[in-house]
């Protein structure tokens, strides 16, 4: 009986098409292998606990050859959003847009409109850091509080995705122990933004996603 | 799993009781660059959880849920969701079933179809540690084999062992104690 689940559950599996791919990296036509293209976004506390980090990175699987030519659009803004009121309308959001080799943090700052469509707040505090070239050491910088990063970095993300693949595909039907990360050896282009969490309210519990935003 | 699960109704009731927190701190006005920023971002692509869109929306609907606003998400997708979850996952076949939160596949696929990030600013900050729930995303967390115990696992992570755990438990390079966090690229 264990055995026919099993085998119905792979076989809907199949059927159903379900594109498991990863995090979010290529998840959808629209920016599949584009410079919008999200894959992973995080937020957690900081070396310094007063601190939340946030973490967006876009354009996945760059091998080491892709990412020494890899770069930022200066079309397309990442927004960091931030609910803090419980009912998962943007009351916060943190920019970051490349110009000429760096990349420019505008906020924490309530939008001018929430939803689909952003301007550049450029008004808010801003936090300016040049851009990480492939092969040199992260640079920095902190002002306000606030510390960013933009470059190229290890993905982060791990996943034994061929397995799954193979396992989707009717080639094999369990996951291999151990298992191999498919996301090895592999990079992305990375934003950080560390901001004092009196910044974004200081207690309680954020809703926070990212979006990518293009002109 | 009873921990778990009671560790799980608290952080729905902080969810539901917490109030607005002010965030009147003073934000330093800088004069504007000459760099122009100037026009109209329209969205592309957006996540909260990891690999949400990638697991539970249609292949047609991909693009449509990245360019959902949070608030619209529940109305317009959560069926889709709960349709795909139980054409899935054998640990959904049947009526009744639920996964290691007590989720049946309504509840399961309620929380999932708002596609935000809860995270707390009063303390750790993880997808699931075996403790807490839910509290944020951090690099380290093995947010796949959380994914896979919580569509597979069923009730008591037992279930479909083969398909609830991919056996990739870590980075392939450690990550960074101080900013940026993230390893060095290859």
């Amino acid at each position: 009986m264990k055995n026919f689940k099993f085998i119905l559950g792979v076989g809907v599996f199949a059927a159903a098409s379900f594109f498991f791919l990863s995090a979010d990296h290529i998840d959808a036509p629209a920016v599949q292998g584009g410079t919008s293209d999200i894959t992973d976004f995080y937020a957690f506390q900081g070396e310094d606990t007063n601190n939340l980090v946030f973490v967006a990175n876009v354009q996945g699987l760059l091998s080491p050859t892709a990412s020494a030519s890899a770069s930022f659009d200066e079309n397309v803004m990442i927004e960091f959003n931030i609910d803090n009121t419980g009912d998962n309308v943007e009351d916060l959001v943190i920019q970051a847009i490349p110009r000429d080799g760096k990349m420019y943090f505008f906020g924490p700052v309530a939008p001018g409109t929430t939803g689909l469509s952003s301007r550049v707040m450029t008004d808010a505090t801003q936090t300016v850091v040049d851009i990480t070239a492939y092969g040199e050491s992260a640079m920095t910088e902190t002002s306000n509080g606030i510390t960013a990063f933009a470059g190229p970095r290890d993905d982060p993300f791990f996943f034994d995705f061929n397995q799954y693949s193979a396992i989707i595909a009717g080639d094999a039907t369990a996951f291999n122990d151990p298992g191999t990360d498919t996301f090895a050896g592999t990079n992305v282009m990375s934003i950080v933004v560390e901001v004092p969490k009196s910044m974004i309210g200081g207690t309680g519990t954020i809703n926070t996603w990212v979006e990518s935003k293009s002109k | 799993m009873k921990n778990l699960k009671n560790i799980f109704t608290v952080l729905l009731i902080t969810l539901v009781a917490f109030n607005c927190s002010d965030d009147d701190d003073a934000t330093m006005v800088v004069t504007p660059t000459g760099t122009d920023f100037s026009g109209t971002y329209t969205q592309q692509d957006q996540m909260g959880r990891p690999a949400v869109n990638t697991v539970f929306v249609s292949s047609g609907s991909k693009d449509t849920f990245n360019t959902t606003i949070p608030t619209d998400q529940n109305a317009g997708f959560q069926s889709m969701f709960e349709a795909n979850l139980t054409a899935l996952s054998p640990a959904f076949a049947n009526p009744g079933d639920a996964n290691a939160l007590g989720q049946d596949a309504a509840a399961f696929t309620g929380l999932l179809a708002t596609d935000v990030l809860n995270v707390s600013l009063d303390g750790t900050t993880t997808f699931y540690d075996g403790t807490n729930v839910l509290t944020g995303r951090n690099l380290a967390d093995d947010v796949i084999t959380v994914e896979l115990l919580l569509i597979f696992g069923g009730e008591d992570f037992s279930e479909n062992p083969t398909l609830s755990n991919d056996n990739v438990s870590e980075n392939d390079k450690p990550f960074l104690a101080s900013f940026p966090y993230l390893a060095s690229p290859w």
